[in-house]
């Protein structure tokens, strides 16, 4: 008996349970229609509608202080993406391959920063990143001041527990054999971890590269923490922005952000399905052989 | 032809223990090398700030709004338990329970639903789920914000229908809102994963026993997807209980919560002892929280 015809049994119980789940599903994706619907709208009001028109569209692009925190944000996100994807996916695998003296700590370090309110992180990193700078200042006679560069240390501070989590995972669900059968061939450790590990994690350091590049462009508490004059990244401008006094032109910049941000969910989706169906191509060929 | 290999090599050379432990040294030196860059990272940026924020939660802030060191005092502490601190810790603390009560109300048979459809159209409703999840955090907030505005899309639809609509934004009402929707996705997915999974055998079982639906449910399906349930109540209420966008979006000068709070005490007030005191607290109070609730749920799952 399938799970199916155990639950059809319930004819009224099912029905609830699709009402049900179709009301979620509106909750989810009401506000984001209203806001692409409203950033159109032709009025000084935001939320009122008075006919459709691109003219905010227009005034976003022309606002240079919005264009320069958009190129910092995409500064931000891919340098720190790159660099904790590298310690994240090397951590990961030192935790699940290897015995090594301090991994119990490590592991519990690693889980921090994750469960960590962010309000609390975001004031660990101000009130050190202050302290370092007054310490340097007092040593060399210069002192730096908050800058892009704290944001990224920032930034990188979290994506490393959550590429870790993301490959560790993939890790988990592999198969130790296929790298034993590579070191019975003589590879070399490199070999094996080139030619056989590497492919085969792939989809998860994709996954958790993705993810810390998402956390990135949203974060908006730790950074306005630690942002200086001039190093705001877009959302902290948006939060401003709202914080102020709303102006429609928010309205076409949530729209875009929105926007972008499923463009990189939907790239993401088609890449892990191209990771697994290399997988089942493998499995296939492993079949054949 | 791997077995044999070893065999061979055990014959050539026969591994004396001394032989294997330096040979697991030099495997233990190789993963702390490998681990080592990530380490020393969250050492340096990571457990360095946490303990001088520790540290600064004992200073003094002088008249100017400087932070004091040496002078070494528990005023910070002290002033924890002052009603007004205790009053936003106690709002803080409800909207968290609230959203974690109300998240799993809707997305358990919300989840169950989407588990036990076919595989092709589980995969489909589970992607619909992860892509609001995925979208900007901050955009999707302000979105309520011009929902639950006054004349607002939210008024529109209940002025249809006849209804005055009730004052939401800037009310607890109105962040509770944005809190279980920007929190319901992490209900979501821990308990779709455990649901997904279950043994449906025993519940058929339960059910040839003559248990009704719901006992079936209560006493099978519910404590089979307990590790679903304990995962989506810490994933929802540790980051509702330290937010801070959604109280300053949506919420009003009465409805502070402690993540506003604690900003408060960093940039309006320049009070880092008394905000230091507070984020270590808190993130106290959440890992000890966290352990305890793995461990009792670990049990019962």
């Amino acid at each position: 008996m399938t799970v199916q015809s155990a639950i059809r049994r319930h004819g009224a119980l099912e029905r609830v349970l699709a009402a049900h789940s179709w009301v979620v599903y509106v909750f989810f994706y009401a506000p984001i229609i209203v806001l692409v619907v409203f950033s159109f709208n032709d009025g000084r009001q935001v939320s009122i509608w008075q006919g459709a028109s691109l003219r905010w569209y227009r005034q976003m692009l022309q606002d240079d202080a919005l264009m320069s925190a958009l190129r910092n944000s995409i500064i931000v996100a891919v340098v720190s993406t790159l660099v904790s994807t590298a310690l994240g996916t090397a951590t990961a695998l030192a935790l699940e391959r290897f015995r090594f003296r301090g991994q119990r700590v490590y592991d519990g370090l690693l889980y921090l920063p994750i469960i960590v309110p962010e309000v609390t992180l975001a004031a660990m990193m101000l009130v050190f990143f202050i302290q370092a700078f007054d310490y340097i200042g007092r040593l060399t006679g210069s002192t730096p001041n908050l800058s892009l560069t704290t944001i990224i240390l920032s930034h990188i501070c979290f994506n490393i527990s959550f590429v870790t989590v993301v490959v560790r995972a993939r890790l988990a669900g592999l198969d130790p054999s296929l790298e034993e059968a590579a070191a019975d061939l003589y590879a070399s450790r490199w070999q094996a971890f080139r030619r056989v590990t590497l492919p085969l994690i792939m989809p998860g350091v994709l996954g958790g590269a993705l993810l810390a590049l998402t956390m990135s462009l949203d974060d908006v508490v730790t950074t306005s923490f630690v942002s200086g004059p001039g190093s705001t990244t877009l959302p902290v401008y948006v939060f401003g922005l709202v914080k102020k006094g709303v102006t429609p032109v928010i309205n076409a910049v949530s729209a875009l952000m929105l926007l972008a941000s499923m463009a990189l969910v939907f790239s993401s989706l088609l890449a892990q399905r191209g990771g697994s169906a290399a997988k089942a191509r493998q499995r296939k060929k492993e079949k054949k052989a | 032809m791997a077995g044999k290999r070893r065999a061979l090599s055990e014959t050539d050379a026969p591994v004396t223990p001394d032989l294997e432990r330096s040979a697991i040294r030099a495997e233990s030196r190789r993963g702390f090398l490998l681990a080592l860059p990530g380490y020393a990272y969250l050492v340096i940026f990571f457990a360095v700030p946490m303990l001088i924020i520790f540290v600064y939660s004992f200073g003094t802030r002088t008249a100017t709004g400087k932070t004091l060191l040496g002078e070494w005092n528990l005023d910070s502490y002290q002033r924890l338990f002052n009603h007004f601190v205790l009053g936003i810790l106690w709002r803080s603390l409800a909207l968290a329970l609230a959203t974690t009560v109300i998240s799993l109300l809707v997305a358990y048979p919300f989840a169950y639903y989407i588990a036990t459809r076919g595989p092709r159209l589980r995969g489909l409703l589970m992607v619909l789920v992860m892509v609001p999840f995925w979208t900007n955090f901050l955009v999707r907030t302000y979105a309520w914000r011009l929902i639950l505005g006054r004349n607002g899309p939210l008024a529109a639809v209940l002025g249809f229908i006849g209804v005055n609509e009730p004052r939401l934004l800037f009310t607890n009402a109105g962040i509770l809102i944005g809190l279980v929707y920007g929190h319901l996705p992490f209900m979501v997915l821990p308990l779709y994963a455990s649901i997904e999974r279950l043994d449906w055998s025993l519940v058929e079982a339960a059910r040839d026993l003559y248990a009704n639906g719901w006992k079936a449910f209560r006493k099978v399906t519910l404590p089979l997807s307990m590790a679903g349930v304990v995962g989506g109540t810490i994933l929802t209420f540790i980051p509702a209980f330290g937010a801070y966008i959604e109280p300053e979006l949506l919420g009003g000068a009465q409805t502070m919560m402690l993540g506003s709070f604690i900003q408060k005490q960093y940039y309006a007030v320049s009070d880092w002892p008394f905000g230091s005191a507070l984020s270590f607290v808190i993130m106290a109070l959440m890992l000890v929280g966290t352990i305890i609730y793995f461990r009792r749920g670990g049990r019962t799952a």
